[in-house]
This record gives structure tokens, sequence and C-alpha cells, in this order.
């Protein structure tokens, strides 16, 4: 495995995915010799995992199961270990068409943080692109490189420990695409303009707050960027139910005196299909929203260098 | 002196995209081709050997010269009001009359003078705020200064053409939806995908943009073939068409059942197309024309159908008199080059029909007109353990049954009913806020990943999976007296 590769089996030295249930997931690193306690019991990765298929059914010691996932990075990017707030998938979608990302991109991030990003736009750019990423932060820098080299991808990715808005990016007139997720990002659009190529490329930049958009867009306007645009993306998740709604009682059944009339004060009919409650409901099936959504993230500026 | 990469100068026979404003059109670049776009008329010979992201002026005869930076001139002494309590529309604020401007259009006096004695020329301006003035000048200069950019076109930019111009074609896929379907079904180099779309073979340039050219796509097609109009508008590169397959969709079930054979083809493509020219115009359906499959050259830019097709016939006839004297010799080629053309369209069936039966693809990606839960049930027999797959609808109620048998099907997990909201703002000096409209809906989509299909699969812990994953109306009101 690797977070750019499909393979089917897993491996000794392997991330791998326990997939619990509803959304309750932990990733795993796969050794000869470990154990992995769950609710549902142990997993022994010596037996339980080495050499079994991805997305197999692993029975735990107590007789519950669990699935094991090949990582993609989007399954890290929901089971990552936080160093700071992090990018979801919902953004970093947006984020990587805005910026035309591809396979052969050279890319430019600052700062590295949790490195939820960072492995989407690896994935992106594999396997001749590249990505320079800065963190200022030295232990979350180093976390980060620790965690590219058990990944299997350090070869697409220099982490440099600097200030992007003092220093830079290290590298000038290489990078397709600049992305900025920092509490200041006006006071790097300079050099994120000296990392594009000469010949032009794309911008963005994430910040929370309008006051922060404001500046950065001036900043962009003075540097010379074009097709400024401010944009922000909401995901709206359904469950999915099926309903059902009562009929209430206008009097109809007492006068038909069908025999067949439903009793709605009695709620422990409810639930249970049967001739009186076909009577009584009508069943749907229907997209509900949650009760609770994530109502904002980040403005995302997006610009061109040409 | 600095290496160029390809593609960074505009070239003939290059697929470009014309911006003005927040508009975009695909068009093949070519000499001495008249193009209309935003009411412009002009030629893009001009524009050849320029960089992409050039912006150019359209002068007097339709050609293109690339735009001088001017620095803001009109900065001298700015007069401006502070309210608008004494303006009143009286309609005779512009002094200049219709037939002035058009006066002064015709005389080919350039877009930013013309602004310029707008501006002279209404008795308000003076009186405007420094906002509404800002406002006044955006709005002609959108209307008189011709200017368009050339740009390379790329996912981003023909999602967004396509949203904005053909919506209908694509399914009203919009682009942000587009986008987590990429993401949500982890598109990258080296990927064996399989990609099912009517959307006029946009997503399937999507993908292939991702996939740079590593790994193997196999389309599946309802009807005659593939249409491949908005993937031809990407002028990907020619081995990136090396490990495309295509697999007709009516033959899914005959592969799955172990009938299958290359002897029946779905249907003659050739055939199929001469119906088509004749039917010209007249079908909804014209769409399903075969010329991409047929890796014809990309004249199917479709927001150009109309030159292209006139540039086609004329070329025609013109051809037509030799055509005639060598009617004997064509017809035996032709019929041979009919034979080659078939055997190598089965060739191609076989191998993808081999990929198929693999099993292990690594991902499903599915946007079509279709109703998506027979087209998933019989798909996701073909995906490997352990892999995305993302399936698109405009509407939701189709995904909310594709779910529930997904469900009963079993081999899948962490299902997942979403729906994106774009928002796009205006961002300006104390003048910062959502724009006033927004899209009203792009699609829906269902993601979810495969495991490996349980032999009996209705025991009852998999009944209790789904009970976890379906919370009943009972527990739901637990839940609400909880908040």
């Amino acid at each position: 495995m690797s977070f750019i590769e499909y393979g089917d089996t897993i491996k000794d030295g392997d991330t791998a995915i326990v997939f619990l249930g509803h959304e309750s997931m932990f990733p795993v690193k796969v050794q000869h010799g470990t154990v992995t306690q769950t609710k549902y019991g142990v997993i022994r990765h010596s037996t339980d995992l080495i050499g079994k298929k991805y997305g197999s059914k692993v029975t735990c010691s107590k007789g519950g199961w669990v699935f094991i996932l090949h990582p993609t990075p989007e399954l890290w990017t929901m089971n990552l270990p936080h160093r700071t707030q992090i990018l979801y998938s919902t953004d970093i979608s947006v984020i990587t068409m805005m910026l035309e990302l591809k396979p052969g991109s050279i890319v430019c991030e600052s700062g590295t943080g949790s490195g939820s990003l960072s492995h989407a736009l690896i994935r992106t750019v594999a396997p001749t692109g590249h990505l320079y990423t800065v963190e200022f932060h030295q232990q979350r820098a180093e976390k980060a490189r620790e965690e590219f080299r058990e990944h299997g991808v350090d070869h697409l990715v220099t982490v440099t420990n600097q200030d992007v808005c003092r220093n830079g990016f290290g590298v000038s007139n290489i990078a397709d695409a600049v992305f900025l997720d920092i509490p200041s990002p006006w006071e790097a659009i300079g050099h994120a303009k000296s990392a594009l190529k000469a010949e032009g490329g794309r911008i963005c930049s994430f910040s929370p707050c309008i006051e922060q958009v404001q500046r950065t867009c001036l900043a962009m306007e003075e540097y010379g960027f074009t097709e400024i645009n401010t944009l922000e993306i909401l995901l709206r998740v359904y469950n999915v139910r099926t309903i059902s709604l009562q009929i209430p009682d206008l009097g109809k059944a007492a006068e038909d005196n069908s025999g067949t009339g439903f009793d709605s004060s009695n709620p422990s009919n409810q639930g249970s299909p049967g001739a009186n409650l076909q009577q009584g409901t009508v069943q749907f099936k229907s997209g509900v929203p949650l009760r609770e959504m994530v109502g904002h993230t980040g403005y995302l500026t997006f610009a061109t260098k040409s | 002196a600095m290496e160029e990469r390809p593609g960074v100068r505009i070239r003939e026979g290059d697929c470009a995209v014309l911006k003005r404003g927040e508009v975009y059109k695909a068009v093949p670049v070519l000499r001495r081709r008249k193009i209309i776009f935003e009411k412009q008329w002009f030629y893009l010979d001009n524009a050849i050997g320029h960089t992409y992201g050039t912006t150019f002026e359209v002068t007097n005869g339709g050609n293109l010269q690339p735009k001088q930076e001017v620095e803001e001139t009109t900065t001298e002494t700015k007069e401006a009001g502070t309210d608008n309590r004494n303006i009143v529309d009286d309609g005779k604020s512009q002094k200049l009359t219709h037939d002035d401007i058009k006066a002064l259009k015709d005389k080919g006096i350039k877009g930013q003078e013309i602004v310029q004695q707008l501006i002279e020329n209404s008795t308000t301006f003076r009186d405007k705020t420094e906002f509404a003035q800002d406002k006044y000048i955006k709005k002609k200069r959108k209307k008189y200064e011709a200017v368009i950019t050339i740009v390379k076109p790329s996912t981003r930019i023909l999602s967004t053409m396509y949203y904005a111009r053909e919506p209908g074609k694509i399914n009203h896929l919009r682009y942000d939806t587009l986008a987590q379907m990429l993401t949500l079904g982890n598109i990258h180099a080296g990927n064996k995908m399989i990609v099912m779309e009517t959307c006029a073979g946009l997503v399937l340039g999507a993908v292939m943009e991702r996939m740079g050219g590593y790994g193997s796509i196999i389309q599946m097609y309802p009807g005659a073939g593939p249409v491949r109009a908005a993937t031809s508008c990407f002028g990907f590169p020619k081995p990136y068409f090396d490990n495309l397959h295509e697999f007709p969709l009516s033959k899914v079930h005959s592969l799955l059942s172990g009938t299958f054979s290359t002897e029946t083809l779905p249907s003659d493509p050739e055939d199929n197309a001469l119906v088509e020219e004749e039917s010209n115009g007249l079908t909804e359906e014209k769409q399903t024309s075969l010329q991409e499959t047929e890796e014809e050259p990309a004249t199917e830019a479709p927001m150009e159908i109309n030159q292209a097709e006139e540039q086609e016939t004329t070329d025609i006839n013109a051809e037509d008199v030799e055509f005639k004297e060598n009617k004997e010799k064509e017809n035996k080629e032709n019929v041979r080059e009919k034979q080659m053309k078939q055997w190598e369209r089965r060739k191609k069936l076989t191998e993808a029909a081999a990929l198929l039966k693999e099993k292990n693809a690594d991902g499903l990606i599915v946007a079509s007109k279709y109703h998506p839960t027979p087209v998933l049930l019989s798909l996701l027999e073909f995906v490997a353990p352990s892999r995305p797959f993302v399936v698109y609808c405009q509407y939701k109620e189709p995904l909310l049954e594709c779910y529930t048998k997904l469900r009963e099907r079993g081999g899948v997990i962490n299902l997942k009913l979403s729906e994106t909201w774009l928002r796009n703002y205006q961002v300006l000096p104390d003048r910062s806020h959502p724009k006033l409209t927004m899209s009203g809906g792009g699609g829906y989509l269902l993601s979810g990943i495969t495991v490996v299909l349980d032999q009996g699969k209705s025991d009852s812990s998999n009944f209790e999976a789904l009970k976890m994953e379906e919370p009943s109306p009972k527990r739901c009101k637990v839940q609400d007296l909880h908040c």
C-alpha cells in the first residue's frame, strides 16, 4: 500500500484504516506481533491483518467484526491526529480543482499543519509532481516529515521549517500553484508570486474571517493577480430514513364504520406494520438533513498570475 | 534562455477557451476562421504564438491585439457626492444619444474613449458617490471595451463553462459537485477507473486530467457509442487515449452472466452516424453521434457547433468533384476500411471486456441521466474491495432508493448522501458581501466504499450494521429530546 498507489493485500508497515461502523474508524500501523484493541475485541496484526485483502471483514477476539480499508487521503483526513485545525475534503476538492492540479503539478503550501491537505495534494500531483510545504512550527514540521515517510510519499514532498511571510517558500519560478492557510496570508502574497512560474499559475488562500479576505484580495491586486474570486463551499449531508406520517382522525373512520379504524392514541402501534397502520399512516423515504451541520469553515480566495 | 514547456503558447490546431468577464467559450484555434463571441466577431490568427492567459483587444476588421496595460488616467481630481438625495431619474442625465454612440462605434473609436465620453456627458456622474461612480465605469467598460482573454482549457474552466452555457447537457452537474466526485473517488495517476456518464464527456475529461495519462479508464456507454464532445475540448495529448477503453452498457449483463461475445455489436456506428446526419438537428438525441469514437479531428467543440458545421459542409463540397472521379476505387477502399474499422472495434471491445472481467477496478464514477440503481448494482461487480465509488444524480429521490438497494445488496460501507452549496462573494473595500444570486442546485452525490461481499449476507450482524446506519424514527425522537 501507499497513499498514492493501491495495493490488494495488507503488508507489514502499511497504514490501514479500521472501520467499526457508521463514521467510526481509526488508522492503524500494521506491524508483525502487534495487537490493536477495539470495542469488539483484539485484532492480532500477524494473523488477522497481514496477507489479508484490503476490504476484508476481520473478526475480532470477542466475535465482533470490523472492515480493514486501504488508506486514502480522504480516509486519512477523517482519522489523522490533529495538531492544528484541518481542512476537510469538501474544501480540499474545490481547492484541488480550482488550482488546476494534476499529475506533474508543482505546488507550494503553507502551513503544513496536520498534513490533511498535503496528503491530498501529493496524491493528485504524483507520480511526477512535487509539493513544497512550509511550516514555521518546528515540531509540526518534524511530525509531518515523519508521516510522509511512513506513508511512502516522502519522495514527492519537501517540508521546510521557516516563516513563509518572512522567508517565502524556499523556491522560485517553479510552482504551478500556491496554497496559503496562514493567519496573515496578505504578508505572503509577494512570496507566492515569486514561487509561481514566470509563465503564470494559480493561487488560493483560505481564511475564516472576511477581514483577512479583504486584506488578501487587496494584496493580490497590488501584486498583479487577476481573476480574483472568493467563494465558500458548504457540505450538506442527508440521512436516508423511512418516515411514516400519521393520517389524522377527521372522524371519517367512525362514519365509515369499516371496523379497521386506527387508534392514533396508541403509540405502540407505530413502527410495526399492520393493516391498521397501512390505513393510518403514509410511509415514504426521505433524505433528512443532519440536525447540525458545519456552517462555515473558511473563505477560499482564488486568483491567477498570468 | 528559459526553456518553455509545451502548451504555454497558443498554437494552430489547439483547443482554446475564450473568456470575457465570467463568460467562457471553447473554440478550436484555426486560421482565417471567423469567431463570434459575446456579440463580437474576430479572427484568432493574431493570437497564435502568444502565451495562454493573454488579453486581447478586438480591433477593426476582427483582428486581435494584445492589450497594453494602461494606467488609470482619470484620477486627477476626484469629485464625488456623498449620497443620492438630489439625484433624480429623469432619463436625461446622458447627453449622448443612441445615434451618437453608434456613430462613435462606427468610427472605430476605442471602447476606453467611448466610456470616457459617456462619463463626461453624464450630468449626474459627479454627484454620484465614489462607489456608484466605480460601478458605473465598470458597467460601461464591460459593454464598450472589447477585450477577450484566451485561456488554456482545464476542468476548472470547462466545467464552469458547461454549467453556465449548457447545463442541460451535463445534467446540471455543478463544477463544485464535480470537484467532490474527483476527490471522493480518489482519482489519481495509476488508477483503473470505470466511468459511466452522459455529461457530454466532461466527467470523463475531468477524470483523464486527474490521471494524467497514467493508468486506464473504461468508459461504459449507453446506446451506440460514447459521447466525448466535451472531452475533446481539453486538448489532451494523444497518448492519453491509449489506455482509454469503452464498453457498451447493453453488454454488461452478458458479461456478468458469462454469455458475452463480440459477434453482435450493439449497432453499427457508421450506419448510426448516417441516420443522425439525415435527421440533423431534428432529434434531441443528436448528442449520441459517434464522431468522437472514430477518432476524428476534434471539430466537435460543442460551443462552436454552428461554425464547425459550416466549415465541414464547405470542405465536403470542394472535395465532391474529386470524389466522383475516383468513385470505384474509393468504394473498394471504403469496404476494406469499414472491415478494418469493424475488426479494430471488436478488438477494442474484447480488450475492454477482459479488463472488466478482472473485477479489480480501483473505482467507479457514475454521472448520467439514467436511474442510478441498476447502473450501480451491475457496475459495482467490476470494482475491487476497499475502493471508493461515487454516483451523481440531478435529483435526490433516485439516490434514496439507490442507497436502500445498496444496503440490501451489501458489499458497501460508509454510504453517504450529500450535496454542496456554493456561495460566491464580492470582496471590495467597504463593499464586501455574498453575491446577489447563487445557484439553486448542483445535484446530489451518493458515495461509499466497497468491501468484500459476504457469502451468507443476511446474517444478524449485518442487520445490526444496517440499523447502525439508519437510525429508527423512534431513536431519532429520543435524540430530539436531548437538545
